[in-house]
């Protein structure tokens, strides 16, 4: 099984775009190497722009070169971009309406040693209140490349949120191609709904195998993109099975937990158990000893699967 | 070519009658910006009001966007738009949004801008962007002197230097006011012309009501003497053309009282270049 972390394949697909659009420009602020963007620059050097230690005025040069016919990349991680050029993003961008790309690494905990100030567990959230901003969080390198190429083929904002590990890859056996804002479903089971994204897809799979031994039947969904949600699919789970777990590497508050739960509160409600980070900052550690110590594992994942199933009988037996 | 000299007395009469219909707007930095904006859209920018998407325009980008009353005078009466939706400025359903919007498609208009300091990113990117693509115009920004207090504007002050931009102008509407007072008294940001020539700009620093010297200051950008990036510090009085409003920094946000308004008119003079949205004399009676 291949393992390719979402900025290489980001990377490498950037480039192959480049070499057949010319419109495609990158930028970054001193992180190249880190997203990746080193190899469009040796490539396309007048297509490259460096705008050193700067992240907001990264976002609003983005901006222009769109307004001027350009499609760009704006690379950074995943703090200084949601968080510390969140109202550029908010106005040069998204009020515009302007066809920027902001493909970010280091979301998520597995950031590893350099700690909490470059840890981003919020940005997932922050992104998704942005009017007109598309939300993509690919599950492993070949969705990551798919999602880039559907990024840049769609006219509007864009948040991607690349892993900076490899990762096993889990979309390898789909056959449904990808597209915005249409969730890809890797299971189908009938007592409990895990829906999923990025590197917790993966472990939402494994999760489902060990319920499985235990005689549950849980669905598994890969929803990459988390704005626009796919509400239909999400629905249809709830219908399915009765209660919904949903995990992600970032905060229990406002992402995908928060958007999945905005959905089945007004549609259908069933009870729902999100894994994610608590309301707390990360901290520095291994990557993997990081996802063990704040939860994000399948363990907890099936721990959740439980709960939820356990509430839904709670409720059934209350109101039946 | 229109009189320069009345078209921006019309712009003044425009903002005027604009602000006191809608009850609400930016006076002092939209009076103040009068000649500049006259002189860039009737004078030398290069540009087609009725094609505003022509690729070889050259852009104009307002980045302290509370003075938006100012360009949409500019815009409508340079033929983007009827002039009889200026008095539809800040209502609701309005093209005409109290900062200025992409989003609400006004013709003209190039990015959206309100909250300061993010303008000459922008207009970094618009002009790596043409030259990138090798379309053969200028970008202007206007920016205003305390939003250079916003440390964004020196990130793309340090990105115009670094690549070499000469076809961008920062014109910066120098009026040494801000809300909470003058620009020394809140933070300093002179001697600006030094601080901009140490970061690798090309400075000209010109009287903003001047329009011989504006003119003179935008020949000089053209002709690209240096691969510099230009900045034109535009000396100008906050409510330029209202006495009894000149140079005092409440007059950045109040709205005038109508009958403040018909006296302001009176003080700007009469404009022979077009004719008055309204007349505030009788809505006043």
């Amino acid at each position: 099984m291949g393992t390719e972390s979402g900025r290489d394949a980001f990377g490498k697909t950037l480039l192959e775009l480049a070499e057949k659009d010319e419109r495609i420009v990158a930028l970054t602020a001193d992180l190249s190497d880190a997203i990746r963007v080193h190899w469009f620059a040796q490539r396309f050097p007048d297509r490259f722009f460096q705008i050193g230690i700067a992240e907001q005025d990264m976002i609003g040069t983005a901006a222009g070169l769109a307004m001027a016919g350009l499609i760009p990349f704006a690379t950074t991680f995943a703090v200084f971009a949601a968080n510390r050029a969140n109202e550029q993003i908010r106005m040069a961008v998204c009020y515009n309406g302007a066809n920027v790309k902001i493909a970010v690494s280091h979301g998520g905990l597995i950031t590893g040693e350099d700690g909490a100030t470059h840890q981003g567990l919020e940005d997932i959230a922050a992104m998704r209140l942005m009017p007109g901003m598309t939300v993509i969080v690919p599950a492993d390198g070949p969705e990551t490349r798919l999602a880039t190429i559907a990024a840049a083929e769609m006219q509007g904002p864009v948040y991607l949120r690349l892993t900076r590990l490899a990762f096993p890859h889990v979309t390898d056996g789909i056959r449904e191609p990808f597209v915005i804002g249409k969730a890809r479903t890797l299971r189908t089971g009938g007592d409990v709904s895990i829906i999923a994204c990025g590197i917790m897809v993966g472990m939402a799979l494994e999760a489902s195998e060990m319920l499985e031994r235990e005689g549950i039947s849980a669905s598994v969904v890969n929803m990459h993109t988390i704005k626009p949600i796919d509400q239909e699919t999400i629905i249809a789970e709830a219908k399915r099975t009765g209660c919904v777990v949903t995990a992600e590497e970032h905060s229990v508050y406002g992402g995908l937990g928060g958007a999945v739960a905005e959905v089945l509160a007004e549609h259908y409600p069933v009870p729902v158990v999100r894994v994610g980070t608590p309301d707390t900052f990360g901290e520095s550690g291994e990557p993997h000893a990081l996802l063990r110590k704040y939860g994000l594992t399948p363990e907890a994942i099936a721990d959740a699967a439980r709960r939820a199933i356990r509430k839904k009988k709670n409720l059934a037996s209350l109101t039946g | 070519m229109p009189n320069l000299e009345q078209v921006a007395r019309r712009i003044r009469r425009d903002v005027i009658q604009m602000i006191a219909v809608s009850r609400s707007g930016h006076v002092g930095g939209a009076l103040g910006v009068a000649e500049l904006l006259a002189v860039l859209y009737f004078d030398q920018m290069k540009h087609r009001p009725g094609q505003p998407d022509w690729e070889e325009r050259d852009r104009f980008l307002l980045s302290n966007g509370h003075v938006c009353a100012a360009l949409y005078s500019a815009l409508a009466r340079s033929g983007y738009f009827p002039a009889e939706e200026l008095l539809t400025f800040r209502k609701i359903n309005s093209r005409l949004q109290g900062h200025p919007s992409v989003h609400d498609r006004l013709p003209g208009i190039e990015t959206a801008s309100g909250p300061l300091g993010q303008g000459l990113s922008i207009a970094c990117g618009v002009a790596l962007g043409l030259r990138l693509r090798g379309i053969d115009a200028d970008v202007y920004c206007l920016v205003g002197d305390g939003e250079m207090q916003e440390g964004q504007i020196w990130e793309a002050v340090m990105t115009a230097a670094h690549y070499r931009l000469n076809r961008l102008a920062m014109i910066v509407n120098w009026n040494g006011l801000q809300i909470d007072g003058k620009v020394e008294d809140v933070k300093n940001l002179e001697p600006v012309v030094d601080k901009l020539a140490a970061f690798g700009w090309n400075v000209l620093d010109i009287d903003g009501h001047d329009i011989g010297q504006i003119r003179e200051a935008i020949r000089t950008f053209k002709r690209r003497e240096s691969d510099r990036p230009c900045a034109i510090i535009a000396r100008t009085v906050m409510a330029k053309g209202v006495p009894f409003m000149e140079n005092q920094a409440v007059w950045h946000g109040k709205v005038p009282s109508m009958e403040e308004a018909v006296r302001a008119l009176e003080a700007i003079g009469p404009s022979e270049a077009f004719s008055d949205l309204v007349d505030l004399a009788q809505v006043h009676a």
